[in-house]
């Protein structure tokens, strides 16, 4: 099964907008949230309320700070888990079998009664997409939600993953970007959405788009002064008032 | 990369182990009998030991045949395969010896070319990840097998084999050393790459997405150990190669020979060490460490 | 699909049930779907529905099964048996417990209601809570307002009957240009992020003023790296632009606020600064259709701003001359304002004109016919498409309130409240100053207070001063100390408690806040009080009572602990009443109800309040028999009859929404509704809300007042001026002779700027603030076992000038140190700041033994809080007196006013000042959590 199946028609994925990602982490949460309680075994944390508390999670989010040549620096918060890679090197290297790209939509998982916890697809995935559950012993990596985007169980508007149905500032789109007329792939057609590392050859199926430019105040003509003080003003206040409907001609 | 115990020991040891049994299946050593089973009882705990060690840091061990499944794709499911054949086909040939006091000649080739392709399948778990750019060369598999023919000869007994292997084996470790200091640079892989936002000015990590550890950082990022690498790197290469030359070329003793393999194998330890703690993960960008 | 791909269960089963409440990981009360196995909560989500978050769900709401479960939480009532602050108790029955109350607060009821200080913190429920201590009759009571944001709110309340949050919000489908001033998170967290992302999807622009670039800030298109506590400055500077470009918004001006009610200009007049009044006591205006005097409301009314007008020899001026008067000096001249503000002149002007630009030049019209309540008819909506928000990092500031004052002054004169594109009320908002009570404070022995603690002064005849003139009130609000402070001063309690000034208390009763803790100024000197004894061994403060759901550092003080349930185990009331859930175009409340009912010997603290109520015979919570008039606090929800068809909740009641009668399935109505009651404002009532009769008849018919009651924009603060008139020696009730100047400089009835109070700038260059992190809330986060992974320490973030002069590395610790005290805490690097002032996450430092977790947990030895830094008194000045560190209009504490020096020092063990462990009330927490309660 590791061997990738051959490139998809439907490319499903996320498209991540790092104009409006605020950071709050309520899509780590989420992730955290639904997957516990969903697919495969539970992601455990250790030491939860002691000296070194870590537990595994499916989705981060990182900041880091842009310093431009001549404007103040700026701060990108950066949300990052599978991207569901089309060259996915993390499958070909599973020697059980347990990674696998969906041949159907092209998500990438991990069929956890395979997996023997070798840790090597982690070390092939340039991402930091994966994460080996201390407890379960097991693989564990976005699912990109396959328990709800096509379950029918959840009424159809939830049928997305829980990360985007949470995002509160909707930095988060779920789709086919496989297909051109898709939402996702004509907004990273308009925003320039861009990949991952692409010198790596992954061909990442999830898509980042840029900060929209900073610091750039709209040029707008200086304001025109219509009175320095008190007493100019009332002239002008008295001319403009006039010219009010209703005022004196 | 985190040097994890279990596979510094794995690859030491079953790196020597397999190198051993190279020899031992060329026929550049014959023994029979007795001697031929402390012979092969020597390569096989060292090849053994050094596989089931790489089982502990497995999640589930006792999926371990899983593994052998993957072969069209997976260098670890390719190297579990190899080191099971060869492992059988050289406990024939050993059988032969030990019982027969028959060498099957072609069953020991057979064997000794799988002894090489364990070594080579199991660089290449290393060497086909792009994502340490260190270890993503060829001197990687060269090093691999160098020093596990280097050191199989040291166990073998073949002073001139090892003394030319092993210096064949520093000399190349040496290069390692020296281009791989650049190899991360080389890649292409950076900052920039990492995030897409090199357009707007120099990108740095601000805050880790958690303020505690993860696996990932746990795995990947190994700053810490990296301080004394030059000092580590002097002496791996007096443990790993230098001693254990000088011993083999100074007349002949078995304690000295003794020595020579304890300090070899005391340096390719050193030597793995560093191979993991000096390798950084391209991940590690994304935490502003490697 | 290829043969050997596995097969996947892509429609597992997601619940048995799905239970819909409102989250309470914080005050933004948002709406959620707890999915149910087994009886057990499986996954929280955000509900569709909800007006508040219509299905999105912030981090802390997501991890709100952790914080249910956390092994912090109280099990039972606990008595303690140590001394104060060892965390020494001892667990006692439900019974023991109300009926130890009762020996404490009976006997002080009847002799001296005053002896009782009942605060109630992060309460959710003040409507319910201050009826119990009007019933009891104690004037001390408040909520935390005073220490969080009441500069925001007193000043938008007195301005425009409404200030930001959950009183209004930009109009996010119209808006053009977003400016934020000084907020990390808010309390509308979702809404706000929400808001953002959907001006961001239709292009609009956002600029931010904040000395910090993170979070919302650094989304913003324009970032103002503004230097803290001089935002007034710069928007009195933008004003000043403003005007003198003539960019404002005059047709509003004159129309819609008291630009053009007249004021006396006379210095020698008794009236001098007060509205030119009419017999009826109304506010002139001259009439443009005759130039005539008329009352500001008069029908058909088209009042001038320009002409002034003269009787019994004194000249009256409108408002607007007065504004133009004073902002149009050169003092507010952007050229003299840039160096103070950090904001270079030019970048002032851009901003300004920018402004100018979307407000008049991309100014949009909506088709919609309103009737002002002067019977003019409009045929347009015509909205002004900038947008202001702002929060604590203009309010917690000395001068927070005439800042605030300042931003809705700018907001005015641009014409954007309330109008398409501006900023809009939500219901029941707005509502002037004029239509709140007023505060009540007179104490009989076993009677109760006469009437709502809180509420808006008038004048100082309002004050809360007994016949001497000493402050009525422990914490002394309403006094001329402070005289607007409508949220009371719950800051101050304790100390005045330890003090004895103005009185000594008997009992202090405290709910849900961690006054031991983070919402303290100077951490350690509280801790002094709670423990300090007088001579005979008695603790100063004699009994403490507090009600707390978790192990948090302030149980350890309580002598008495009533332990409160979890959100998702007890009724909850979000009532228009109190602060409601509404958004600009509708008028909704909500609840919670117990979609699992407590595993531990717990009780909600509102069902303990009424059954403490019954058990004191508080009026109000007695039948005339004499027996409990409340069950519970479902039982108040449903039954409680506030004013004459009006309750705690205004849904589904019986007759109609609004305004009815008691339905006594009103809870299962709301249950059924999702946890929510929400209707909508008419279209031609969802702008110009103070001013237009549409909404006006609706707002009295949905029950958010009970007459029509329109107003105007008070620009001038009339009551501010009389405050100032008493410190000029007018009238009889006078200010004491060391506050007369403050009195008299503060209270200027037109926005001012003055420097916030602050300690020597050479001695302390540094600004030092506290952020909220969006996936923490205060001290509670941090028991929650996925939240401390992401905030598990917080490392004081320090600008790249400092870090270079101090030549700082990566892990290096630094001693930062304050006229209060010296702390020391990790640094870390960051540009994205201004270069003088240094920052970090608040309340993510826990005491060792709090909150179930261990003594070696990184907020112990690593988070710290910024708190001991700050102090609630001012340092001394040399005039022997100690100034309160808070806004002297409205006592709101001044946390963002602290100024440091840094300085590098080795790595100490811990953080320093190091406090000795409480024991934990909580049996140790587990090891390992794998939570799944399916199979
Ligand atoms: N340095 C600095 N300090 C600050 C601020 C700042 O900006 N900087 N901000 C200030 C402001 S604005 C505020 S509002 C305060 C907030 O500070 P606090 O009001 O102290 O808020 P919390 O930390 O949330 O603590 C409230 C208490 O309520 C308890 N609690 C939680 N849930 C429940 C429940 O369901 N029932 C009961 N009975 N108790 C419960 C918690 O365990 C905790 O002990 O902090 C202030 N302190
Ligand atoms: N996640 C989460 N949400 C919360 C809370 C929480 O603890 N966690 N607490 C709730 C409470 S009680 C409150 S009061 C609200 C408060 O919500 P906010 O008002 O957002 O409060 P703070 O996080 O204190 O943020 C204050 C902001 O003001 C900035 N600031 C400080 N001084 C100045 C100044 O002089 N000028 C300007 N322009 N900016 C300045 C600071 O940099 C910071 O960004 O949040 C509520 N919501
Ligand atoms: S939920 Fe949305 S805004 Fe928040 S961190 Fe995730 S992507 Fe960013
Ligand atoms: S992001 Fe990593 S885990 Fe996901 S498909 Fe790509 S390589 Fe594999
Ligand atoms: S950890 Fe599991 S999924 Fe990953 S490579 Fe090993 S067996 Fe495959
Ligand atoms: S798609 Fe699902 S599994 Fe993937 S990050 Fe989002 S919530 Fe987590
Ligand atoms: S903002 Fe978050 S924590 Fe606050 S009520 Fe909403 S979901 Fe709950
Ligand atoms: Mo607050």
């Amino acid at each position: 099964m590791t061997q990738l199946p051959p490139p998809s028609a439907k490319k499903l994925g996320l498209v991540i907008d790092l104009d409006t990602c605020v950071g709050c982490h309520a899509c780590v949460i989420s992730c955290k949230g639904w997957n516990t309680e969903n697919y495969g075994a539970p992601l455990s944390d250790q030491d939860p309320y002691g000296a070194d508390p870590s537990g595994t999670f499916l989705n981060r989010v990182h900041s880091f700070e842009v310093q431009p040549e001549a404007a103040p620096a700026q701060l990108i918060h950066f949300p990052k888990s599978c991207l569901h890679c089309e060259d996915a090197p993390c499958v070909t290297v599973c020697p059980t079998g347990a990674s696998y790209k969906r041949a159907e939509d092209g998500i990438v998982l991990v069929n956890e009664s395979d997996c023997i916890g070798c840790g090597l697809c982690a070390w092939a995935c340039p991402y930091g997409a994966r994460e080996l559950d201390a407890d379960a012993g097991v693989m564990k990596k976005c699912t990109l939600c396959v328990d709800r985007i096509y379950n029918e169980n959840l009424p159809e508007e939830d049928r997305e993953p829980a990360c985007v149905r949470t995002c509160p500032a909707g930095a988060r789109h779920f789709g086919d970007l496989g297909d051109d007329n898709s939402d996702v792939s004509k907004l990273v057609a308009e925003r320039g959405g861009f990949d991952l590392m692409p010198e790596l050859g992954t061909k990442p199926v999830n898509k980042y788009l840029p900060p929209r430019p900073k610091d750039v105040t709209t040029p707008c003509a200086p304001l025109e002064t219509v009175a320095q003080d008190g007493k100019g003003f009332a002239a002008w206040l008295d001319r403009a008032l006039s010219a009010l409907p209703g005022g004196a001609s | 990369m985190h040097p994890a115990p279990s596979v510094i020991i794995f690859t030491t040891f079953s790196g020597l182990g397999f190198g051993l049994l190279f020899w031992l299946g060329l026929g550049v050593i014959t023994p029979t009998g007795i001697s031929a089973f402390i012979w092969f009882a020597i390569a096989y705990v060292f090849a053994v030991g050094g596989l089931l060690a790489s089982t502990f840091h497995l999640g589930h061990p006792e999926r371990a045949l899983k593994a052998f499944s993957q072969w069209k794709t997976s260098w670890l499911s390719r190297e579990g395969i190899a080191s099971v054949v060869t492992l059988i086909v050289l406990a024939i040939y050993g059988a032969g010896l030990v019982f027969a006091s028959t060498p099957f000649v072609v069953l020991g080739w057979i064997g000794a070319l799988g002894a090489i392709a364990t070594v080579f399948t199991t660089s290449m778990i290393y060497t086909q990840l792009k994502t340490v750019p260190r270890w993503h060369q060829p001197t990687t598999p060269l090093l691999f097998l160098l020093l596990s023919l280097g050191g199989g000869a040291l166990l073998a007994g073949q002073v001139t084999l090892c003394v030319v292997l092993l210096i064949a084996a520093a000399a190349v470790q040496l290069f390692a050393w020296y281009t791989g200091d650049k190899r991360f640079a080389q890649s292409g892989t950076d900052m920039q790459t990492a995030t897409g936002l090199g357009d707007i000015g120099t990108v740095r990590a601000f805050e880790p997405p958690h303020t505690g550890t993860n696996y990932l950082m746990r795995e990947f990022i190994y700053v810490v150990g990296r301080k004394h690498a030059r000092k580590l790197q002097a002496i791996a290469l007096l443990l790993g190669f230098i001693i254990p030359i000088i011993l083999l070329l100074i007349p002949f003793s078995h304690i000295f020979a003794a020595l020579a393999v304890l300090s070899h194998i005391a340096g390719v330890l050193t030597l793995r060490w560093l191979f993991f703690a000096q390798a950084e993960h391209v991940v590690g960008l994304y935490y502003g460490k490697r | 699909m290829p043969k050997d791909q596995p097969v996947v269960e892509t429609s597992p089963n997601v619940s048995d049930e799905v239970r819909q409440t409102t989250c309470y990981m914080c005050a933004c009360r948002c709406g959620i779907n707890v999915h149910m196995k087994g009886g057990k909560v499986a996954y929280i989500e955000g509900n569709k529905d909800h007006p508040v978050n219509k299905g999105v769900l912030c981090a802390k709401g997501s991890a709100g099964i952790m914080q249910h479960n956390a092994p912090s939480r109280l099990r039972a009532p606990l008595k303690r048996v140590g001394p104060r602050g060892s965390g020494e108790y001892e667990e006692i029955s439900w019974d023991e417990a109300l009926e130890t109350a009762v020996s404490w607060l009976k006997p002080i009821r009847d002799t001296a209601p005053e002896k009782l200080a009942f605060f109630t913190g992060r309460d959710q429920s003040q409507s319910f809570t201050s009826f119990w201590a009007q019933g009891y009759g104690t004037p001390n009571y408040a909520a935390h307002g005073g220490f969080c944001s009441v500069n925001m709110a007193a000043a938008g309340i007195y301005t425009m009957g409404g200030a930001f949050w959950e009183f209004g919000q930009p109009d996010w489908d119209h808006t053009k240009l977003f400016m934020l001033f000084g907020v990390a998170e808010d309390h509308d967290s979702n809404p706000i992020k929400m808001g953002i992302g959907k001006i961001k999807e239709r292009g609009a622009r956002m600029v931010s003023v904040n000395p910090i670039r993170t979070g919302y800030n650094a989304v913003a298109d324009d970032w103002i790296g503004i230097t803290p506590g001089t935002d007034g400055l710069f928007i009195l500077s933008l004003v000043h632009c403003l005007l003198k470009a003539g960019k404002i918004d005059l047709d509003y001006l004159a129309r819609f606020t008291n630009a053009s009610v007249l004021i006396d200009q006379d210095p020698k007049s008794d009236q001098y600064g007060l509205f030119l009044r009419d017999k009826d006591g109304q506010p002139q205006v001259v009439d443009r259709r005759s130039g005539a005097l008329a009352p500001w409301n008069g029908q058909g009314v088209d009042p001038d701003l320009s002409g002034s007008h003269r009787a019994r020899g004194i000249t009256h001026r409108p408002v607007f001359h007065m504004m133009a008067d004073r902002y149009l000096s050169d003092d507010y001249a952007p050229e003299t304002v840039a160096d103070r503000c950090g904001i270079p002149a030019p970048r002032i002007h851009e901003i300004a004109a920018d402004l100018a630009r979307v407000a008049f030049d991309e100014a949009i019209t909506l088709d919609r016919k309103w009737i002002d309540f002067r019977g003019v008819k409009h045929k347009q909506m015509i909205g002004r498409p900038v947008s202001f928000h702002a929060m604590r990092g203009i309010s917690a500031h000395a001068n927070g309130f005439q800042t605030c004052r300042a931003l809705h002054m700018l907001q005015i004169i641009l014409g954007t409240v309330e109008t398409p594109g501006g900023m809009r009320f939500k219901p029941p908002y707005p509502k002037p100053a004029t239509a709140h009570p007023k505060p009540h404070c007179k104490v009989a022995p076993g009677q109760p207070l006469d009437g709502p603690h809180l509420g808006y002064v008038q004048g100082p005849e309002d004050l809360c001063l007994d016949a001497a003139g000493d402050p009525a009130r422990i914490d002394k609000a309403y006094t001329w100390e402070n005289p607007m402070s409508a949220h009371g001063l719950m800051h101050m309690v304790i100390s005045n408690a330890h003090a004895g000034d103005p009185y000594k208390i008997d009992t202090l009763f405290m709910y849900m806040a961690n006054m031991a803790w983070n919402s303290s100024m100077n951490v350690g000197g509280v801790h002094a009080m709670l423990t300090d004894k007088d001579e005979n061994g008695d603790y100063v403060i004699p009994r403490i009572i507090y009600s707390d759901a978790y192990s948090s550092e302030m149980v350890a003080y309580a002598d008495l602990i009533l332990p409160d349930t979890t959100y998702l185990e007890r009724h909850d009331c979000i009532s228009i009443l109190d602060r409601p859930i509404c958004e600009a175009d509708g008028i909704a409340d909500a609840i919670r109800w117990p979609v699992v009912e407590p595993d531990r010997d717990v009780r909600g603290f509102q069902s303990v309040l009424c059954d403490l109520g019954a058990r004191l015979e508080l009026p109000g919570f007695v039948n005339e028999d004499g027996s409990a008039k409340y069950t519970d606090y479902a039982d108040y929800i449903t039954n409680h009859i506030r004013r004459p068809g009006i309750g705690p909740l205004a849904g589904f009641r019986d007759g109609g929404d609004g305004r009815g009668g008691v339905n006594p399935d009103q809870l299962r109505s709301y249950i059924d509704n999702g946890g929510f009651w929400l209707s909508h404002v008419p279209e031609d009532a969802a702008y110009y809300k103070p001013f237009n009769m549409g909404y006006q008849d609706w707002a009295v018919k949905m029950g958010c007042y009970d007459v029509v009651q329109p107003y105007i924009f008070q620009l001038y603060v009339e009551p501010m001026r009389k405050f100032q008139a008493a410190a000029e020696g007018i009238g009889s009730r006078q200010p004491p002779d060391h506050l007369r100047a403050q009195v008299q400089k503060t209270m200027d009835p037109l926005p001012i700027w003055y420097p916030s109070a602050e300690a020597k700038a050479e001695d302390y260059p540094v600004h030092a603030l506290t952020q909220r992190p969006m996936a923490m809330y205060h001290s509670w986060g941090s028991q929650n076992a996925w939240l401390r992974q992401i905030h598990g320490v917080n490392p004081l973030y320090v600008p790249t000038k400092i870090w270079e002069a101090n030549r700082f590395a990566d892990g290096d610790w630094a001693k930062i140190t304050s006229p209060h005290g010296t702390i020391t805490v990790p640094v870390a690097h960051q540009a994205s700041l201004n270069e003088n002032t240094v920052w970090t996450w608040n309340a993510i430092g826990k005491r060792k033994g709090a909150w179930a977790l261990d003594n070696d947990a990184p907020e112990a030895t690593k988070g710290f809080l910024l708190n001991h830094l700050i102090h609630e008194l001012m340092p001394p000045k040399g005039d022997g007196l100690r100034w309160a560190n808070s806004d002297p209009i409205t006592g709101q504490a001044a946390w963002f006013d602290l100024r440091v020096r840094i300085e590098k020092t080795d790595t100490p063990k811990e953080v320093q000042p190091e406090m000795p462990p409480i024991k934990s009330l909580v049996p140790k927490a587990p090891k390992i959590l794998r939570w799944k309660v399916g199979k």
